[in-house]
């Protein structure tokens, strides 16, 4: 579980994904591969499936059919806490933090029961040098819930990150967020992809798109219709029918 | 604060030898109801799965002395009582802590008419009788002293676990159970064990204060009112401190010395009275403003020290509740 | 034959529990409160009809007249003065839940304090309208008939106003969508102050038809909101059809299991059913999953 791949070794192999809720197919026949280095994005209108692959990737969801290989293994049927452990760690759409807990136990819960358990006090000294990391540095006694917007993702990043991962899926970390604190969010990711971990992003801020991935995955109502490098794929007329309807996908 | 907490204990174990059999027997209902508040606490409080079922645990306890004493010595016959109390909390568990919170509070609403009727069915059935005699010669002052050594466990059982891994899985459990179950916490484990071992302390309470009735029957062991002065207790005193429902069970116990025996059904209703303006008015107990108190009066270190309502608090449980039973799923 | 006869009670019984829970329905699905002293309602319409009955001498139908009114106007005021502040204090529908859940729990406790006090526990019972009556073969009692009718005539009014008035269509769209239901102009907290007084009402009307055949105490109100809550979540909390559905499968469920196993074991018999449910179809048995 702790072997570290090199960068061009596939991390993630996602085969024919498949998930329908009653008479809704939300993912349909979704294939991607996440390499061991890099950033990857993941976009596509809303209503597109991303989040649901993301939640059928972290076990949240049981797809009906396909296949999800982490580092070779079958992670099918596996609970969550179980892929966090095997590190693969996420973030939500809409933040969620320990509102009633201290910042500094809101990242210590990711360092003790992630990837590799440890006990509370070593928990929280690493939980210290985390939040400094991502810039919530001398705040650890602050409730969470007290946080403003952009620190509670900064926190929830900071608790994703203390579970260890080797692949880490953002899903719209950076929205919501003034051109400001956009570029210390890019940057951050940026830092986290360099120091070696993988990084799928699903995203709508397309200027992040082109700043930070390498590689880009397109959905549109639950099918893959395009994937390619960032700038190939923004100017594809099937990208922008997707995301502006046929009358405006003019070249 | 932890000399005190000795003292007081000290104190208490030495107090037999020198008031009247009555103080006695009030401290021994006294000292059950913590344990059993604290128990509650221990894991409704943390995760906020809130349990209606103390009175079947309970009464399982009360229920397993009863059958088993006249088999065996009366120590084995009470750990018997707190192994089956563990291994029912285990097997309901199972079943209803991977669902969402409505669920798990709905089954444990019946299940104290539940066990009540099948263990009525169970004894007229095969037994031919309804009710059971118990022959103990235990003191009350023993009985007295195992209560209070259960109280002092639970309460310090309870401080212990809060500040070990167990104790944080529990509170991110209750804060946000997505949230921990997608940061590595084995949440139906988690749940399902510490439900497990507050229930066998319910049920160990129920079979030592077995000892102090000479007669028993299913009415008797499984009495609703039991689950509901554990939550006033507990919701009254404040269930995230570890010492909080003790604080809750002393006015209750008090109160139900002199209504209960007189006018049980006025007690029942005081106590729904209370309830609801425990709710509305001090949400999250006693324990925070006690605390607040107590800090002011040391040193004005932290007058930011958060209110935290128990009732906002219980976010994460029911969460999708409602959403659930319309679009249903489990995790 | 006898298995016939047993099924056709059983049918006869999950009627009265489909309208039991239709009220629950109500209570729950629109007015979003889960109300644990759901059953208290149903004692009250039972003990009503039993003093109409034993006191008044009269027709146990002519007690609607006082249940009804009470009933309906008890769970209106609970809802305005006791669930509206919570409503509005609440940040998320879970808070709601949990304050719901304890307020509830404590109003059960009051309530059956009350009925015990001036009631006390004595089981209670009457005999009305118990003349068999014969059905393809099996004989069941006339007044176990009367409130499978009953119920059957309750529920198809009920899915009236649900398909074709107004006040049933702003309902439904609560129970969709509170927030978006204010949307579009329907008063939300009035209808559902209305809805839930509604369901109360449903619950004395329920209570006084199973009178006829039950015995009761002041304490059996709880076997009943249990009752309630299985069929609710077994059905999926909202739908009319399935919530009669369910009911029925409970009430023969239940009827099939005595007779087969033992009559004592009726609250067992509810559990695994609903267990079993919960294990295998949580979504509810009649909801689109």
């Amino acid at each position: 579980m702790s072997t570290p791949a090199a960068k061009g070794n596939v991390l993630l192999d996602v085969r024919g994904l498949r998930k329908s809720f009653g008479g809704l197919v939300a993912v349909r026949d979704m294939s991607l591969t996440i390499p061991a280095r890099g950033i990857t994005g993941l976009i596509g209108p809303n209503g597109s499936g991303k989040t649901t692959v993301l939640n059928l990737i972290t076990g949240e969801l049981h797809p009906d059919q396909g296949l999800v290989l982490f580092k070779g293994q079958n992670i099918f049927g596996w609970p969550p806490f179980r892929i966090n452990r095997a590190r693969i760690a996420r973030t939500f759409q809409l933040v969620r933090v320990l509102s009633h807990m201290t910042v500094q136990q809101n990242v210590m819960v990711g360092r003790m029961f992630g990837a590799d358990p440890t006990s509370p006090s070593l928990a929280a000294q690493d939980a210290t040098e985390l939040l400094k990391r991502v810039g919530l540095g001398g705040r650890d006694a602050v409730l969470a819930g007290q946080l403003t917007y952009i620190d509670q993702k900064r926190l929830e990043l900071a608790r994703a990150l203390a579970t260890r991962p080797e692949l880490l899926l953002l899903d719209e970390w950076l929205a919501g967020l003034n051109p400001a604190e956009l570029q210390i969010g890019i940057d951050l990711i940026r830092v986290i992809g360099r120091d070696g971990i993988a990084i799928v992003m699903i995203e709508h801020v397309m200027e992040a798109i082109r700043a930070l991935c390498d590689r880009v995955y397109v959905m549109n109502a639950g099918e893959k219709i395009a994937e390619g490098g960032p700038d190939a794929v923004l100017s594809d007329p099937r990208v922008m029918r997707a995301y502006l309807g046929a009358d405006h996908a003019a070249a | 604060m932890g000399v005190l907490f000795a003292l007081g204990a000290v104190a208490l174990a030495l107090l037999p030898l020198f008031v009247s059999s009555y103080i006695i027997s009030v401290f021994i209902v006294l000292y059950a109801n913590v344990a059993l508040a604290t128990a509650w606490a221990f894991f409704s409080g943390t995760t906020r799965y809130i349990s209606l079922a103390t009175a079947a645990f309970f009464g399982t306890g009360i229920y397993v002395l009863a059958v088993a004493h006249v088999y065996m010595p009366v120590a084995v016959a009470l750990a018997l009582a707190a192994v089956v109390g563990f291994l029912v909390a285990l097997v309901i568990g199972l079943s209803t802590l991977r669902l969402r919170g409505v669920y798990f509070v709905v089954f444990t609403f019946g299940l104290t008419e539940l066990v009540h009727q099948v263990i009525n069915w169970w004894d007229i059935r095969f037994n031919k009788t309804a009710s059971r005699y118990i022959f103990t010669d235990v003191s009350n002052t023993s009985i007295y002293w195992t209560l209070l050594a259960v109280a002092l466990i639970a309460i310090v059982g309870s401080w212990y676990v809060s500040r070990i891994r167990l104790g944080y899985a529990l509170r991110a459990i209750g804060e946000d159970e997505t949230v921990a179950r997608h940061t590595g916490v084995d949440t139906t484990r988690v749940k399902v064990i510490c439900f497990a071992l507050s229930a066998s302390v319910m049920a160990f309470v129920g079979a030592v204060l077995a000892l102090r009735y000479p007669y028993v029957d299913a009415s008797i062991a499984f009495n609703s009112n039991w689950s509901f002065q554990v939550l006033i207790a507990a919701l009254l005193g404040g269930p995230t401190r570890p010492w909080g429902p003790a604080v809750g069970a002393i006015p209750l116990v008090m109160l139900s010395e002199f209504l209960a025996g007189t006018f049980p059904h006025h007690f029942g209703i005081a106590l729904g009275l209370c309830f609801v303006v425990i709710v509305y008015f001090l949400p999250g107990g006693v324990a925070p403003l006690l605390e607040r108190w107590w800090q002011a009066l040391r040193a004005p270190r932290d007058p930011g020290a958060t209110h935290t309502p128990f009732s906002s608090r219980l976010a994460a449980r029911l969460r999708a509740g409602a959403s659930r039973l319309e679009a249903g799923g489990r995790t | 034959m006898i298995l016939f006869e047993v099924f056709l009670n059983g049918i006869l019984l999950g009627g009265s529990y489909g309208l039991i829970a239709l009220g629950l329905n109500l209570q729950f699905g629109v007015a979003r409160i889960l109300n644990l002293s759901y059953g208290e309602y149903l004692m009250g319409g039972a003990f009503t009809a039993f003093f109409a009955v034993m006191l008044w001498k009269v027709s146990p139908f002519l007690s609607l007249l006082v249940s009804l009114p009470i009933a309906f106007a008890m769970n209106w005021l609970i809802y305005r003065y006791l669930m509206v502040p919570l409503v509005r204090r609440a940040p998320d529908q879970d808070a709601l839940d949990a304050d719901v859940v304890l307020v509830t729990f404590g109003l059960l406790f009051i309530c059956q304090g009350w009925a015990l006090v001036y009631w006390s526990g004595d089981l209670r019972g009457y005999s009305f309208l118990a003349t068999p009556v014969h059905i393809l073969g099996a004989t069941v009692a006339l007044n176990r008939l009367l409130s499978f009718l009953g119920a059957c005539a309750l529920a198809l009014g009920l899915f009236y106003l649900l398909r074709h008035t107004r006040f049933g269509a702003a309902l439904r769209a609560i129970t969709i969508d509170p927030v978006a239901a204010g949307i579009v102009g329907v008063d939300v907290q009035r209808t559902s102050a209305l809805a839930f007084a509604t369901g109360g009402a449903l619950a004395a009307i329920s209570g006084m038809l199973i009178s006829m055949f039950i015995s009761f105490s002041a304490t059996t109100g709880v076997e009943y909101t249990l009752k309630a809550l299985i069929v609710v979540i077994m059905a999926g909390v909202g739908r009319v059809t399935g919530t009669l559905a369910a009911g029925l499968l409970l009430g023969v469920v239940e009827a099939l299991g005595g007779y087969l196993i033992d009559p004592g074991l009726t609250i067992a018999i509810n559990f695994a059913l609903f267990t079993l449910v919960l294990l295998l179809r949580p979504t509810g048995l009649f909801t689109r999953a």
